[in-house]
C-alpha cells in the first residue's frame, strides 16, 4: 500500500464513517431517552434511499404501504387503549397523531402521482415519508413495554427488525437500487481527487452534529429530552411526558437516519435489507461510546468507517468479519476501564 | 404435582418418545429430530436468559461452530464423529469463554449486542473460508456410529438426539437445585445481593454462558450428522432470534419450556410453510413477519410463556419440610470482648458532598452496637463502606486484625460479615427455604459438576436442614415452600435476617430491620438478637426506631452530617444535648 492508496482509502473511510456517524448519533439519542437499543434504525436509512430511488424511477414507493400498515396498527392500538380507559374524548387527538399526520406525505405522493419533481423536493418528500416509521414502531412495539428491562426491549427491537424487513421485501421487492448522484463535483488536491459527494456526506454529519448540540443545549424540547434520559421519574415529576419525549426522540433520530440513507443512496446499491448491516456498523461505533456519549459515538463511527475501508483493501470478502470482530477488543477495553456490575433487573421479577 | 405423579409422567413421556419412530411416518420423525436439536439450544437459553437474566442472539453461531467443527474434522480428516463432538465442544466452550470474559463485566446489554455482532461475523467467516466450502458449505458428512451400529437413518439418530436432550435436561434440573444453580437463580436479583452472599457473579455468569454455548455446540454436532451437510445460512442472526423465541414461547424460566417452545415454533413454522405460499410469492419473508410480530406480542403480554400457564392448572404439591441432618461445620467465634471491627478515619465523598467525614469507632465481639442518626447523616454510606459496596476515599477498616477496606463485597462476606438490606433484596420467585439456603453459599462447596451429577446430596441435606433451622428461629418455619414474594414486607425483612444467619456470621450488620414491624414482631426480633448476642455473634444495627434501639443495644454511635456526633451507652446518648439538638433541631 503506498501513500496515495492509503489516502484514497482514508477518504473513502471517512465518507463511510460520516454516514455511520448520523446513524450512531440517532442510536445514542434513542437509547438514552427510551432505553431502547433500536436495531431497526439502519432500516430507516435504507428505506429513505429506496423511497428516493422509487421517485427517480417514477414508481410508487413501497414506503407508502409500510407506513399505512404501521399507522393502521398504531391507530387501532391507541383507539383500543383509549376506549378501554374510557377516554373517548382523546380520540380526535389520536386520530390526528396516528392517522392524519403520517398520511400527509402519503397524500402528497398521490397528488404528485409519479411525476418527477426537483431533486430537493423529492428528497424532502422521501424524508417525510420515512419519518413516521420509527415513531409508529415505538407506539406499536415499545411503548406498551416502557418499564421493561433493557434486555427485553432489545429482544423486541430485534424481533421488530425482522418483522419489518419481511414487510419491506413485500413492499420494495428483492431488487437493489442506486439513486442519482447528488453532485458530480470533483476537487483535486495534488494527486488526490475528492468527490463532492463525500464532501457533502462529511459536511452533513458535521452540520447535524452541531444542530443536535444546539438543540440539546439551547432549546426547551432538547433539555426535556436530556432530562428524560437522565431520570425518567424525575422528568415526569416536572411535567415531561416520557412517552412524548420518546416519540420526539424517535422522530429526530429518523431525520438523522433518513438523511444518512439519502447520502449513501448514490454511492452504494441498497436492497430492502441493507439497513441491518449499516445500522449494526453504526452500533459498533455507538458502543465505543458506551451508547451514552455523542462525541465518542461519532468518533467511534468514523473509526468503523476507516477500519472497513482498510479492511476491504486487505480482503474485501472478510471486511464484515473484521468490522464486527473489532467489537471484541473494544468491549475488552471498556470492560477493563469502565467495568461495573448493573443492579437493575429487579423489575424483571414481575415476568 | 406429587413426585410419584411426576415420575409417572416422565415414564409415560419416555415410553411415548421411544415408541414414536415405530409408529410415526418418517416426515414426523424428521420433524421430531429437529425439535430435539432446537430444544437443546433453547435449553441453554432457558438457563441463560430465563433463569440467569443474560441473553444471547448468537446461539445459532455456536450451533454453527459445533456443526462446522465436526463437519470439517470428519470430511477433511476422516476423523470419527465422536472426535468431532470433542472438537465441537472445545471450540464452542472456548469461544463462549472468551466472549463472556470480555462482555460480562459490562452492563447487561453489551453481551447480547456483542452476540449480534459476533453472529454476523461468524456467518461471513463461514461463508468466506475456502476450507469450509464458502457459501456452498460442506457435504458428505458421515453418520454417527457406535461400534457397528450406524445412526444414519432418521429413526436411528432420533434416539441419539432425544437421549442427549434428556441427559442435558436432567443435568440442568439437578444443577438448578444445587448450590451453583441457586447462585444462577440469584443473578436476576442484582449483583449487590448475590455478592453480599459471597457469590462471584462474574464467575457464575461466565459459567452459565459457557454452559449455554456447550449445549448449542452439542446441538450443532447433532445437526451436522443429522443433515449430513452444513452451510452458513442456518447459523445467522435470524435463526439466533428464533431460538430465543422458542425459549420465550415455551417458558424461559422452565426447563420444560425449551422442549415445549421448540416443538411449538417448529410445528408452527411447518404449518406456515404450507399456508403462506398461497398468500404471496415472497412467503419466506412473511414467515419472519409472523414470527417477529408473535415474539413482540409474547413479550408484551405473556413473557412467562406456555409452561407456567400449564403448571398453574396442575394440582400443587408441597413436599415435607427438610429432615434433620448432620449439621454444617460452624465458625469459631472470637472471644467475647476482644476487638472485632475497627473503623478508622473513614472518609467518603460524592462529588462535592462529604457523606462520611473522618468517622472512627470500634466494635467488640459479642456486643450489639447501634448506629443511629437523622436522615442524611451518612449511616447508609458507612454501612456500604463496611460491607464493601462502596470504596472509601480514605480510612481503614480492620476486621479481626485483617484490613478489609477496599475488598470486594463477597470477600468481606467470606470473612464472616453478613448483612441485610434497607430495601429488601430477596428472590421473590424462590421459596423461603431456597432464599435462606442462598445465605449459606459460603459454607458449602459443591461445584457445577457435583451439582449437575447429584454428587452433592449429603451437603445439600445438611444445608437445607440448616436453613430450616434458621427459618424456625426467626418464626417463619411454618411455610418453608412459600414463595418469598408472597410474604408481607415486614416478614421479608425477617427472612433477610434468617438468610444472614445461615451464613454463620461473626458479625451481622442489619439495616433498619425493625422498619414496618408490629410491636409484637419487634419484641420477637429483639429477643432473637439478644439470643444471638448470648451465642457470641456481634451485631451492628443501623436503625431509626429509638425505642427498639434503646432497649436492645449495648452501645450507640450517633452520626450527623457525615461526622460522628457522640458515642456511648444508651443512657448517656439519651442525655446528650448535642444528640437532642441533632434530632429535634435546637429544642433543648
Amino acid at each position: 500500500m503506498n501513500l496515495e492508496i492509503a489516502l484514497l482509502l482514508a477518504q473513502d473511510g471517512i465518507a463511510n464513517g460520516a454516514i455511520y456517524v448520523l446513524v450512531a448519533l440517532g442510536t445514542v439519542l434513542i437509547f438514552t431517552v427510551t432505553r431502547v437499543i433500536f436495531v431497526p434504525f439502519g432500516d430507516i436509512a435504507a428505506y429513505a434511499a429506496l423511497t428516493l430511488a422509487s421517485f427517480q424511477l417514477e414508481r410508487t414507493p413501497g414506503t407508502i404501504w409500510l407506513v399505512m400498515t404501521l399507522a393502521g396498527l398504531a391507530l387501532a392500538m391507541e383507539v383500543y387503549t383509549l376506549l378501554r380507559r374510557g377516554e373517548a374524548h382523546r380520540l380526535p387527538m389520536a386520530l390526528l397523531h396516528y392517522a392524519v399526520l403520517p398520511l400527509i406525505p402519503i397524500a402528497a405522493v398521490w397528488i404528485v402521482g409519479g411525476q418527477r419533481l426537483p431533486m430537493a423536493a423529492e428528497i424532502a418528500l422521501a424524508l417525510a415519508l420515512v419519518m413516521p416509521i420509527a415513531p409508529l414502531l415505538y407506539r406499536i412495539a415499545f411503548r406498551p413495554l416502557a418499564d421493561a428491562p433493557v434486555l427485553v426491549l432489545l429482544i423486541v427491537a430485534l424481533a421488530v427488525h425482522f418483522a419489518i424487513s419481511g414487510l419491506a421485501l413485500l413492499f420494495f421487492g428483492p431488487e437493489g437500487f442506486r439513486t442519482e448522484p447528488l453532485t458530480r463535483a470533483m476537487f483535486t488536491i495534488g494527486t488526490i481527487v475528492i468527490t463532492g459527494q463525500s464532501l457533502l456526506i462529511v459536511g452533513a454529519s458535521i452540520v447535524f452534529g452541531l444542530l443536535l448540540f444546539l438543540f440539546f443545549g439551547r432549546t426547551m424540547a432538547g433539555k426535556a429530552l436530556r432530562a428524560t434520559a437522565i431520570n425518567r421519574t424525575g422528568a415526569r415529576l416536572v411535567g415531561i411526558r416520557p412517552a412524548a419525549a420518546g416519540e420526539l426522540a424517535f422522530l429526530l433520530a429518523s431525520v438523522l437516519a433518513g438523511t444518512s440513507g439519502i447520502l449513501i443512496g448514490p454511492v452504494a446499491t441498497l436492497y430492502y435489507d441493507s439497513g441491518f448491516i449499516l445500522g449494526l456498523k453504526a452500533f459498533v461505533g455507538a458502543i465505543i461510546g458506551g451508547l451514552v456519549s455523542y462525541p465518542v459515538a461519532a468518533l467511534g463511527a468514523v473509526f468503523v468507517g476507516l477500519l472497513e475501508s482498510y479492511a476491504s483493501f486487505w480482503n474485501s470478502s472478510l471486511k464484515e468479519v473484521v468490522v464486527f470482530a473489532s467489537l471484541i477488543p473494544v468491549l475488552l477495553w471498556r470492560s477493563l476501564t469502565f467495568a461495573h456490575l448493573e443492579d437493575e433487573d429487579e423489575a424483571e421479577d414481575a415476568a | 404435582m406429587r413426585p410419584a405423579h411426576f415420575m409417572l409422567l416422565l415414564l409415560v413421556s419416555a415410553a411415548a418418545l421411544a415408541a414414536a419412530p415405530l409408529v410415526l411416518g418418517s416426515f414426523t420423525v424428521t420433524l421430531l429430530n429437529y425439535i430435539g436439536v432446537y430444544a437443546l439450544v433453547a435449553l441453554g437459553l432457558v438457563l441463560l436468559t430465563g433463569i440467569g437474566g443474560l441473553t444471547s442472539f448468537g446461539q445459532a453461531a455456536f450451533v454453527g461452530i459445533g456443526a462446522y467443527a465436526t463437519a470439517w474434522a470428519t470430511t477433511a480428516h476422516g476423523a470419527p464423529p465422536w472426535l468431532g463432538l470433542l472438537l465441537a465442544l472445545a471450540l464452542t466452550g472456548g469461544v463462549a469463554a472468551v466472549l463472556g470474559a470480555v462482555t460480562l463485566r459490562l452492563e447487561g446489554h453489551f453481551l447480547p449486542l456483542s452476540t449480534i455482532a459476533w453472529g454476523i461475523a461468524i456467518y461471513y467467516l463461514f461463508g468466506n473460508i475456502e476450507m469450509l466450502g464458502r457459501f456452498n458449505g460442506i457435504s458428505g458428512i458421515p453418520p454417527i456410529q457406535v461400534g457397528s451400529i450406524s445412526f444414519a437413518a432418521a429413526g436411528a439418530i432420533y434416539y441419539l438426539i432425544w437421549l442427549f436432550l434428556a441427559g442435558a435436561m436432567w443435568l440442568s434440573a439437578n444443577l438448578l437445585n444445587s448450590r451453583e444453580g441457586r447462585a444462577i437463580r440469584s443473578l436476576r436479583g442484582g449483583a449487590a445481593m448475590a455478592e453480599s452472599l459471597g457469590i462471584n457473579t462474574f464467575r457464575i455468569r461466565l459459567a452459565v454462558f459457557v454452559l449455554a454455548g456447550l449445549f448449542a455446540g452439542l446441538a450443532g454436532w447433532l445437526y451436522a450428522h443429522l443433515q449430513r451437510f452444513v452451510s452458513p445460512a442456518p447459523f445467522d442472526v435470524k435463526p439466533g432470534i428464533e431460538y430465543l423465541l422458542m425459549a420465550f414461547a415455551g417458558g424461559s424460566g422452565h426447563i420444560a419450556g425449551a422442549v415445549v417452545g421448540a416443538a411449538l415454533v417448529t410445528l408452527l413454522k411447518n404449518a406456515l410453510q404450507d399456508v403462506l405460499p398461497t398468500i404471496s410469492r415472497n412467503s419466506g419473508q412473511l414467515e419472519i413477519v409472523f414470527f417477529g410480530a408473535l415474539f413482540v406480542l409474547l413479550l408484551q403480554h405473556a413473557r412467562g410463556g406456555l409452561v407456567p400457564f400449564l403448571r398453574r392448572r396442575l394440582p400443587k404439591h408441597t413436599p415435607p419440610p427438610p429432615a434433620a441432618a448432620p449439621p454444617l461445620p460452624r465458625r469459631t467465634l472470637p472471644q467475647a470482648g476482644t476487638l472485632l471491627l475497627k473503623v478508622d478515619g473513614m472518609m467518603k465523598r460524592f462529588g462535592g458532598l462529604v457523606a462520611v467525614s473522618d468517622v472512627s469507632f470500634e466494635l467488640r465481639a459479642g456486643e450489639i452496637l447501634g448506629l443511629i442518626g437523622p436522615n442524611g447523616a451518612g449511616k447508609s454510606t458507612m454501612f456500604n463502606l463496611i460491607t464493601g459496596v462502596l470504596k472509601a476515599d480514605r480510612g481503614k477498616i480492620v476486621l479481626q486484625g485483617q484490613a478489609i477496606s477496599g475488598l470486594a463485597a463477597r470477600r468481606i462476606a467470606a470473612r464472616g460479615v453478613a448483612r441485610t438490606f434497607q430495601h429488601v433484596k430477596l428472590r421473590p420467585n424462590m421459596t423461603l427455604l431456597d432464599n435462606v439456603v442462598l445465605g449459606a453459599y459460603l459454607r458449602t462447596r459443591a461445584g457445577f459438576l457435583a451439582g449437575a451429577l447429584h454428587l452433592d446430596r449429603g451437603e445439600e441435606r445438611a444445608v437445607r436442614a440448616e436453613a430450616m433451622h434458621q427459618l424456625h428461629r426467626v418464626g417463619l418455619g411454618d411455610r418453608p415452600y412459600e414463595l418469598a414474594g408472597n410474604l408481607p414486607l415486614a416478614s421479608q425483612r425477617i427472612l433477610e435476617v434468617a438468610r444472614a444467619l445461615a451464613a454463620d456470621p461473626a458479625l451481622v450488620i442489619l439495616d433498619e430491620p425493625a422498619a414496618g414491624l408490629r410491636r409484637a414482631d419487634k419484641n420477637a426480633l429483639a429477643d432473637l438478637l439478644r439470643a444471638l448476642r448470648s451465642e457470641g455473634v456481634t451485631i451492628l444495627l443501623v436503625e431509626h426506631d429509638m425505642d427498639f434501639v434503646m432497649g436492645l443495644v449495648d452501645r450507640i454511635v450517633v452520626m450527623d452530617f457525615g461526622v460522628k456526633l457522640a458515642e456511648g451507652l444508651p443512657a448517656e446518648i439519651r442525655a446528650d444535648p448535642r444528640v437532642r439538638q441533632a434530632y429535634l433541631g435546637g429544642v433543648t
